[in-house]
């Protein structure tokens, strides 16, 4: 046991961080680290920039454009994205509905759908919540009937992340509402966002943003090669997602970023040893999830198994942690500033508390582990 | 970076933990406790797998280990709650074999490794609260006298090594004045006076000091990381067989989230002892390897409070009982949630580095 990077792994970080260095531009680096809003033609161009390098989706299969770097070099390739201030990518095409077509998908779509996901041609959004589903998803409503060729889609998705900004929308819809089951009768469809009858609606938060949206369904026709899997199965699909090797969940290097920033931003504080407590707690809590992630890739690695529950606690602890970092940079804030960052700061404390709740919420992820771990 | 125990290393864990799965068991414990508050046989049988030896480098006859090395064994005596004051002794080991003249290395490791001799480590004063400076003891002209606080392992131990005010010193226990007791977690100890009596210089000064207090640091987190897993397993086990209205309290998700919430400790906890153990053996530098220790210390100090109270009000009522393990668990994380410093000290020491 060494926890120590290898000279090997040293060396890949330093590519890794040099290339940054050169190739993200100081003006997206610099929105990030301000908390400023990042537009489509932003997260596109930063996509597009790693998808030229190769580096856009490490963990897909070689043959589609994966890097066949190890779980560690994915790990630090990830670390080093966030704890250089890069955009994020949006994973709703890249670890979402890429995996999904390479595991379920047929030949055309993998053949369609890929290479442009991987270009960023497209830029997907997921519609699983509904106002009625929220945690409780398998009582989602909006139903797809089949006509011939065509499924007609009825109905309305809720939170719909950057549906605005989309091309595409992966759906849970139900194909079945007679089946015996709630989970059996749904289905997993893609549809072009400029089919006939679909509207997207703003929804802003409380930051005054507007990232999540509702999407309506009137008479949708999508054609029935856009099904994924076999009609009925889209609760397979949907579980498979959730255990799909997500490793970033906990979101270490976007953190340590944060961290720094935090360090630097309340250094006039430092005699403050409440503070200065808070602060070293959440250093030692960031270290130990580190580690902790760590860990989950070396068993990942051993076992060849998915890690399947071990992500719902890298959930709940890096947002936990992401919160408090934002709750720190609050508290750390002059009270009497107005100035653009001081306000960034106040909204983003504000935005993050959308974290916990997202991606299923803190406790439907601990649901999951008493059920999948503990076997309660 | 890499997780993997060697095959020793594995192998070492393996057998210990099979050896107190047989004969440790809570009424084997029980026995001890109520009897002299240690075992020959237990001793003489972690001697004989190389315990006693791993910190004795192999000239003396030992296998000249680190941290790691023992850290699935450490994980292990937490599990089974351990009273024997092992890690007293090899804490002690450790300073002989870094610091010790070449006589007192022959005179002692070889048989420390043996089992034949046993060593204990006597450091904190009344009011001295973990520090490793400001000692009231002295040691002038090879003269010792002071008091040391309960010193583990002093009662069976042949031999101290004493911090004082003038460095360290190799002292025989049977010149000092022992008030024996056991600790709140039945572990035997000693508040020692030594008056004036005849001892031995120790090498390697405070750094040697700090670094050993560091590695013991990172040994009783690893323990504390088996205390832990002990605690949550046993819990997990009663909330699926305990009924209340009729259903095993398990089915209800305010326990539900509690016990996923311990777990999760319990993995951060493990994380940090990794990073301890491992940077004691793998640092560049003291600073390193201190800000680990001290961070994983505050982790295991924080997290050891969260797993037994929990532990304890999951069991309800039973949780407080002697009778149960988990109440003895519950004791011995109370006692390592400050042993060797607690969350502040290690806060204070971690905001200085």
């Amino acid at each position: 046991m060494d926890l120590n990077y290898s000279s090997e792994e040293l060396a890949f970080r330093d590519e890794v961080r040099a290339w940054l260095d050169q190739n993200l531009p100081e003006d997206l680096r610099s929105k990030v680290s301000n908390y400023e809003h990042l537009s489509r033609d932003d997260l596109l161009r930063w996509h597009k920039i790693l998808a030229k390098q190769g580096w856009v989706a490490p963990a897909w299969p070689k043959e589609w454009g994966g890097t066949g770097w190890n779980v560690v070099q994915r790990y630090i390739f990830e670390e080093e994205l966030g704890y250089a201030g890069s955009p994020p990518l949006i994973p709703f095409g890249l670890q979402m509905c890429a995996p999904v077509l390479l595991q379920f998908g047929s030949d055309a779509q993998k053949k369609r759908f890929l290479p442009r996901i991987y270009r960023g041609e497209d830029f997907w959004c997921q519609g699983y919540s509904e106002p009625g589903s929220g945690s409780d998803l398998a009582s989602l409503k909006t139903k797809a009937v089949k006509q011939n060729d065509v499924y007609v889609v009825n109905g309305q998705k809720i939170w719909t992340t950057l549906a605005h900004y989309a091309d595409w929308i992966f759906c849970l819809v139900r194909t079945d509402p007679a089946g015996g089951k709630r989970q059996e009768g749904i289905s997993f469809l893609l549809m072009d966002m400029k089919t006939p009858g679909i509207t997207v609606r703003p929804l802003i938060l409380m930051d005054g943003a507007h990232e999540v949206n509702e999407v309506f369904f009137d008479d949708v026709k999508v054609p029935a090669e856009n099904l994924v899997h076999e009609e009925g199965k889209g609760w397979t699909v949907a579980k498979y997602l959730l255990g799909h090797e997500r490793m970033n969940t906990g979101r270490i290097g976007e953190s340590k970023r944060q961290l720094a920033m935090l360090k630097k931003y309340s250094s006039s504080m430092k005699d403050n040893f409440r503070f200065r407590d808070r602060l070293s707690r959440l250093e030692i809590e960031l270290q130990a999830l580190e580690i902790t992630n760590l860990r989950f890739l070396d068993r990942m690695r051993r076992s060849g198994q998915p890690p399947g529950a071990d992500v719902s606690m890298l959930k709940i602890k890096g947002t936990e942690i992401q919160q408090g970092l934002t709750e720190l940079m609050l508290q750390a804030a002059d009270p009497a500033a107005s100035d653009a960052f001081s306000v960034a700061v106040q909204k983003k404390y504000l935005s993050m508390r959308k974290t916990t709740i997202y991606a299923g919420s803190n406790e439907i992820q601990r649901n999951i582990i008493a059920k999948m771990t503990l076997g309660l | 970076m890499n997780f993997d125990y060697s095959e020793e290393q594995q192998l070492l864990a393996d057998s210990v933990r099979r050896f107190l799965q047989n004969s440790y068991q809570f009424e084997d414990r029980k026995k001890i406790i109520d009897g002299e508050g240690w075992s020959t046989k237990v001793w003489a049988t972690i001697a004989e797998m190389g315990l006693t030896g791993l910190p004795v480098p192999a000239e003396q006859g030992g296998f000249g280990g680190g941290a790691v090395d023992l850290m699935g064994v450490m994980e292990a005596f937490g599990e089974a709650l351990v009273v024997e004051p092992f890690l007293s002794s090899a804490v002690a080991t450790r300073l002989v074999a870094r610091g010790g003249s070449e006589a007192q290395k022959k005179t002692l490791l070889p048989a420390v490794a043996e089992g034949r001799m046993k060593l204990a480590m006597a450091h904190e004063e009344k009011g001295s609260r973990y520090g490793m400076k400001g000692f009231q003891s002295v040691f002038r002209k090879n003269l010792l006298s002071g008091e040391k606080s309960a010193v583990l392992g002093a009662p069976i131990a042949d031999w101290l090594v004493v911090a004082t005010a003038d460095g360290m010193c190799l002292v025989e226990t049977k010149r000092a004045q022992l008030k024996s007791f056991r600790s709140l977690d039945s572990v035997i100890a000693a508040d020692v006076t030594f008056g004036g009596v005849p001892a031995e210089p120790l090498g390697g000064g405070l750094p040697a000091l700090e670094e050993a207090i560091d590695y013991a640091t990172a040994l009783v987190c690893a323990e504390a990381v088996g205390a832990m897993k002990f605690s949550c397993d046993t819990t997990l086990e009663y909330l699926k067989t305990r009924k209340q209205f009729g259903v095993p309290i398990g089915t209800f998700q305010a326990l539900q989230h509690r016990i996923v919430d311990m777990y999760i400790s319990y993995e951060q906890a493990k994380s940090m002892s990794c990073l301890a153990c491992s940077r004691i053996d793998f640092s560049e530098n003291s600073k390193d390897r201190a800000r680990a220790v001290s961070m994983a210390k505050i982790k295991i100090a924080d997290n050891a409070r969260h797993v037994s109270q929990e532990a304890v009000q999951l069991h309800g009522g039973m949780g407080m009982s002697e009778e149960l393990k988990v109440s003895h668990a519950f004791r011995r994380l109370t006692a390592i949630a400050r042993q060797f410093g607690d969350a502040d000290f290690h806060l204070e020491r971690f905001a200085s580095l």
